[in-house]
């Protein structure tokens, strides 16, 4: 890696000791550090392996164990190295980005905001399927970024921008008991795609 | 006594990162190595004790490429547990959203990562300055088939519309309809990428393979239908565990499968055009015809003609379907879940994804196996290139690894797709 970079755009988590070693190269090497997706955010869906112990994990998949490397945990990029900014989603919204990068290119903060996917699914029009038909949806408490797609095609939103900013998750799953959400659903809805985000991760644990 | 390792780090131009070892010695090929790494995903694992209706949403995590492939694979596989049967509009729908990925992941392929090889460019941006028309066609092209898996699927990476029983919501006809005039340029444009690719130079080389993939009686294959060969194979997709099996290779971050009877196997375009030529439409077998090929081809090296091909079927096939569209009354079957054992085969763009998963009578996923397309064809791609390194022996280092390369992107290997990774063991000597 050669450097110094004004902006680093990572995606993926941190799984493998190689993967430390590389983002502190790249942290060093990098004025600006930008995390997009879940994975680098949140530590995407490999950290599921987080919620129990990953040699459980390794024979499952793999006949011969002794030949993998990897990390008890998947974590996000700032859990190993200060990042400058995060953009979130599996997979990110490609406007988003173009925004992220001409506003670093014209030195101002990027217009991307942190409020919930509720927000844009009432800015689009759409009726709730919360209140409209007892659909699940995490859109109150999930970050906005992909427009409230899944309410626009009739399905509850299952989180995978992530946390917004100050979620209330504890009120919205009161709110999905009474609609008949059991207890083991609620712990998979919180972890799929941003288990490791703290609000996510924690509410989980909570149903467990 | 001479001893010399070819050894490329990251394959430029492969989705996801690999790398090669060849090992020579006294003008000898001792040792091909194709190594595919990234940290282990356990995607299998983490199936297990999910709901069966998340299945298409984790799978699709498995790739950003080809995410359709999986959701595809998966519900089918569930479905076959449900007793559903998804017929009429709702089946020509997952038809048509799989055109889109084909489109998409076909268009990528042929223009940017393996034109360059044939043109001798070290990429698409270095092969742009002289050919900036086909560069602009190939991204056009992608892109026309992006905005059909969006139309389908409610975005182009990772659809949130596909659910098992249907979709959640389904398009209209109105909806649909705009995509025709961009499908029609689209599938002038795959005309003019077979005739554009069939004049570039192939190295005549012909191997043996045993081509696998579905076969369905009425239609080129996308989700239904046997897994056949050329060598005699003809089973039932839930058989397939019974025919192959994978081996855990100790330097690669894949496992290799191979079929038990016959080892090594070849799976993608090449094969689904060998073992369907017959249930091409007319115009498509006349493209293939004028660009030189029979119904039948085994040169590596022309899967890029095959792929374009593939671009043509997967227009002519969007248009058809389009064209006799009728909106379903109800946008999914639905069914309580009950326990059983369920398998799916798809055609990826990169060729069979085989999906097995076992669920409990409250719906939740106690197993599941998933082989997709890269891990079947990594044996095939290891004697090719030791092939290559054979005959290519007399070049110089940089042209052998050029074509050594080449002949790994023969595959257009999705490495981010090859579901099982392990950490990379270097091995040097
Ligand atoms: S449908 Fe979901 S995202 Fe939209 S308003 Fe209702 S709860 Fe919020
Ligand atoms: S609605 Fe929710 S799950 Fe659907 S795309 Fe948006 S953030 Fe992702
Ligand atoms: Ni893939």
């Amino acid at each position: 890696m050669r450097g110094p970079y004004d902006l680093s755009l990572v995606e993926g988590s941190i799984t493998t000791p190689h993967d430390m070693a590389r983002i502190q190269k790249i942290r060093r090497a990098s004025k600006f550090l930008v995390a997009i997706g879940a994975c680098a955010t949140a530590g995407g869906i490999q950290a599921l392996r987080n919620f129990t112990q990953v040699e459980k994990y390794i024979p499952l998949v793999y006949a011969r164990p002794e030949y993998i490397h990897t990390l008890e945990k998947s974590s996000p990029i700032a859990g190993q190295v200060a990042v400058d900014f995060e953009l979130r989603g599996c997979p990110i919204n490609k406007t988003q980005l173009l925004e992220l990068v001409s506003a670093f290119l014209q030195g101002r903060r990027p217009n991307i905001h942190p409020y919930s996917v509720c927000w844009e699914c009432k800015m689009r029009g759409n009726i709730c399927v919360m209140v409209a038909h007892g659909i699940p949806c995490l859109g109150p408490v999930t970050h906005a970024g992909c427009g409230a797609l899944c309410p626009t095609y009739h399905r509850g939103c299952y989180g995978c921008f992530g946390p917004k900013e100050t979620p209330n998750p504890a009120s919205l799953s009161a709110r999905l008991r009474v609609l008949g959400v059991p207890e083991d659903d609620l712990v998979r809805l919180y972890r799929t795609f941003n288990a490791e985000a703290e609000p996510f991760r924690q509410e989980s644990t909570v149903h467990e | 006594m001479s001893s010399k390792t070819i050894k490329v780090d990251y394959l430029a131009r492969v989705e996801g990162e690999g790398a090669l070892y060849i090992r020579i010695k006294d003008d000898r090929v001792t040792q091909v190595q194709l190594k595919i790494f990234e940290p282990p995903r356990f995607f299998e694992a983490f199936l297990q004790g999910r709901k069966y209706t998340e299945a298409p949403d984790i799978t699709a995590r498995i790739c950003g490429i080809c995410p359709v492939a999986y959701q595809m694979s998966s519900v089918h596989a569930l479905e076959q547990i449900l007793g559903l049967k998804v017929a009429g509009p709702l089946r020509e729908l997952r038809r048509l959203i799989y055109c889109g990925e084909w489109i998409e992941s076909h268009g990528l392929h042929v223009y940017m990562l393996h034109a360059p090889d044939f043109l001798g460019y070290a990429d698409a941006i270095q092969m742009a300055r002289d050919y900036p028309e086909a560069v602009k066609r190939g991204l056009k092209l992608k892109q026309i088939g992006n905005e059909l898996v969006a139309l389908v699927g409610g975005r182009e990476i990772h659809p949130i519309n596909v659910r098992v029983g249907g979709f959640y919501s389904v398009p209209r006809k109105k909806d649909l309809v705009p995509m025709v005039e961009k499908l029609k340029w689209a599938r002038d444009a795959a005309l003019e990428t077979v005739r554009w690719v069939s004049t570039f130079n192939f190295p005549p080389v012909e191997p043996e393979y045993e081509f696998v993939s579905l076969r369905h009686p009425q239609e080129y294959p996308f989700n239904e239908g046997r897994l056949v060969s050329n060598k005699g194979l003809d089973i039932a997709v839930d058989d397939f565990e019974a025919h192959f099996e994978e081996e855990h290779v100790p330097y690669t971050t894949a496992l290799h499968s191979i079929l038990k009877a016959r080892g090594a196997y070849y799976v993608g375009p090449m094969a689904r055009y060998n073992n369907n030529f017959d249930l091409l439409p007319p115009a498509v077998q006349a493209a293939a015809q004028e660009a030189g090929l029979t119904s039948f081809c085994c040169n590596p090296f022309q899967s890029i003609i095959i792929r374009s091909i593939e671009i043509l079927y997967a227009c002519e096939e969007s248009l058809r379907i389009i064209d006799q569209y009728e909106q379903p009354e109800r946008p999914y079957l639905e069914a309580e879940p009950r326990a059983g054992i369920g398998h799916g085969i798809s055609e990826a763009p990169r060729g069979s994804l085989y999906h097995r998963y076992r669920i409990d009578d409250q719906g939740v996923i106690q197993e599941a196996k998933i082989v997709p397309p890269t891990s079947q064809n990594q044996k095939t791609v290891e004697s090719d290139l030791y092939q290559v390194a054979v005959q290519n022996l007399h070049l110089p280092e940089d042209q052998l690894t050029w074509i050594c390369e080449q002949a790994i992107r023969n595959y257009d290997p999705c490495i981010s797709c090859s579901v099982h990774f392990l950490k990379l063991h270097l091995e040097r000597r």
